[in-house]
């Protein structure tokens, strides 16, 4: 690689795009900490991921909501080998679907730990962590 | 049985020998190739075929480009692309074609060469669409293997079920991967260590690669494609090889879902409904070619197809019971040498419908005596998240 810059930058975490017409409301929500999900008041179901429709039913009235950020992990891995030039030097690394306590179901990574092989387990408690980045913030988990 | 139809067979198959092209042909070629041989094992030819399925992976467009390339001009297009489950999809799309006289011989092929590209498949970043389902999910690094993994995990906090048990899928596999010469062949040059019968230990004790699955878990990323040909009844009649006819088909999706249950998929909601149409059960299946894209997505489709219940695939599975000389105790499992041990380009469906199909004509490595009927069942996406299943059931005269 014939690569004049020798600054290098160092890889990043792959960011959200704000430009998605679906998500952009909850990425938005994000550079205040807050984790917006929608409820439909017509016949109240949650819709995770966020997006313009009501899944539940064809005359639906979306309305965001704010979790209070608390959730179980409901399954995970610890991820040994990734070749992704950001991933491959944060290995092992934890990845996690969090059922919040309001409902969304989310993929997430867990933080906050030493040994993602010995403190991440199915059935743990868990409340979000903020990452933060310049427009919006990711949110991780870590246990409770 | 007696309500059983029988319009449309499976009457040509080719398997490209190589997986490891080592740049020399493209995907195009392979499947080209492929179709060709396909033909001529059905003792057919390209102005035969009035039907074309295609899952787009030659690029965009597919319906009108790969019918130009073959040289072919079919009333009937296809080009559904649902991942590896595509040609389950197809042959069920391809029975309804002629079912309704709008076809006589459909042709499906298949060609990658994800090896040879070096396409860090299961280990890579996510693709780089921007649906809102990935804008909400590329930020967490979470790998392909990672998310079976995670099936995995659930299924052994919800059922007890261990690694030992995920590794029969694995031994069993290998066990017949070792009696077909080109699936040797295959892990002689993608330069596999220890090309031998693996036992339960050498796979739990081989590398982590997403826990709990560890690389002998794990499918392969090859290159190859292949190529099958469906005809009619009565094209059928006059070909070269024994029909074997497509009894039942199923399609479903799935995705993930607030508080939804991942230790099941779509195959749930796909194998009932090719069962019914066969007049058929689990039980009654000499073969089982299932998509081992990993161990945990056998034992799940297992349960999922109704060979056993929700939660007791790994009890079932232990004891070598998958292998082709046991078939008193139920199906014999990819019997060519599965996705984990003889070919996997990416999307391995097209593979399923042509083992299936070899032993239902007395033709594979590892024949089960007698074997009269067959499920292929692909999964396609992602086991643990957003997936379509396809169950094809095949049986013979």
């Amino acid at each position: 690689m014939s690569d004049n810059n020798t600054e290098k930058k160092v890889p990043t975490r792959p960011l959200p795009k704000l430009t998605e017409m679906d998500t952009a409301p909850f990425w938005q929500g994000t550079a205040q900490q807050e984790f917006r999900y929608q409820q439909c008041a017509n016949c109240g179901t949650i819709v995770w991921h966020p997006r313009a429709h009501c899944t539940g039913c064809v005359d639906g009235d979306l309305q965001w909501k704010v979790s209070a950020g608390r959730g179980t992990i409901y399954s995970y891995s610890v991820v040994r080998l990734s070749y992704h030039p950001f991933f491959r030097t944060k290995v092992p690394y934890a990845v996690a679907y969090v059922d919040l306590d309001e409902g969304p179901r989310f993929l997430t990574n867990v933080t906050g730990i030493e040994d993602p092989l010995t403190e991440v387990s199915v059935g743990q408690r868990v409340e979000l962590a903020w990452e933060a980045h310049e427009e919006l913030s990711i949110p991780l988990v870590k246990p409770v | 049985m007696a309500t059983q139809s029988r319009d449309a067979a499976i009457v040509g198959i080719h398997e490209y020998p190589s997986r490891d092209v080592e740049g020399r042909v493209n995907a195009l070629q392979i499947k080209a190739a492929s179709a060709a041989k396909a033909l001529a094992d059905a003792g057919l030819s390209w102005s035969d075929v009035d039907a074309i399925y295609d899952a787009g992976e030659g690029g965009p467009m597919s319906g009108l480009m790969i019918s130009e390339y073959f040289g072919i001009q079919p009333t009937v297009m296809d080009t559904t692309g649902v991942g590896g489950s595509s040609y389950e999809f197809h042959a069920a799309h391809a029975l309804r074609a002629i079912r309704e006289g709008k076809a006589k011989v459909a042709l499906l092929t298949y060609g990658s060469t994800a090896h040879s590209n070096a396409m860090a498949i299961g280990a890579g970043g996510r693709g780089g669409g921007i649906s809102p389902g990935d804008n909400m999910e590329t930020f967490a690094g979470q790998t392909l293997i990672a998310n079976y993994a995670m099936v995995a995990h659930r299924h052994m906090h919800q059922y007890g079920t261990t690694s030992e048990q995920l590794a029969e899928i694995s031994t069993a596999t290998r066990y017949h991967a070792m009696r077909n010469p080109e699936a040797v062949q295959a892990m002689t040059d993608l330069e596999f260590v220890g090309i031998q019968e693996t036992s339960i230990e050498d796979v739990v004790n081989s590398r982590m690669i997403a826990d709990p699955l560890h690389l002998l878990e794990c499918c392969m990323v090859s290159d190859g494609g292949g190529a099958v040909v469906i005809a009619s009844a009565d094209v059928a009649a006059n070909c070269r090889k024994a029909p074997v006819w497509i009894l039942g088909t199923g399609e479903a999706t799935k995705y993930p879902e607030n508080g939804g249950d991942i230790t099941t998929s779509a195959g749930a909601q796909s194998a009932p409904i090719a069962f019914a149409e066969a007049g058929v059960s689990a039980a009654e299946m000499d073969i089982a070619m299932i998509y081992d894209s990993f161990s945990i997505t056998v034992l799940t489709l297992l349960e999922d197809l109704g060979f056993c219940a929700k939660g007791e695939g790994g009890a079932w599975v232990q004891g070598g019971r998958l292998r082709f000389d046991r078939p008193n105790d139920g199906p014999a499992l990819n019997t060519d040498g599965g996705g984990l041990s003889s070919n996997h380009p990416g999307m391995r469906g097209i593979f399923l419908l042509l083992e299936a199909t070899r032993q239902l004509r007395g033709e594979s490595t590892s024949q089960v005596e007698d074997a009269r009927l067959a499920i292929a069942h692909g999964n396609g996406g992602m086991l643990g998240a957003r997936h379509s299943a396809g169950t094809v059931i095949l049986g013979r005269d």
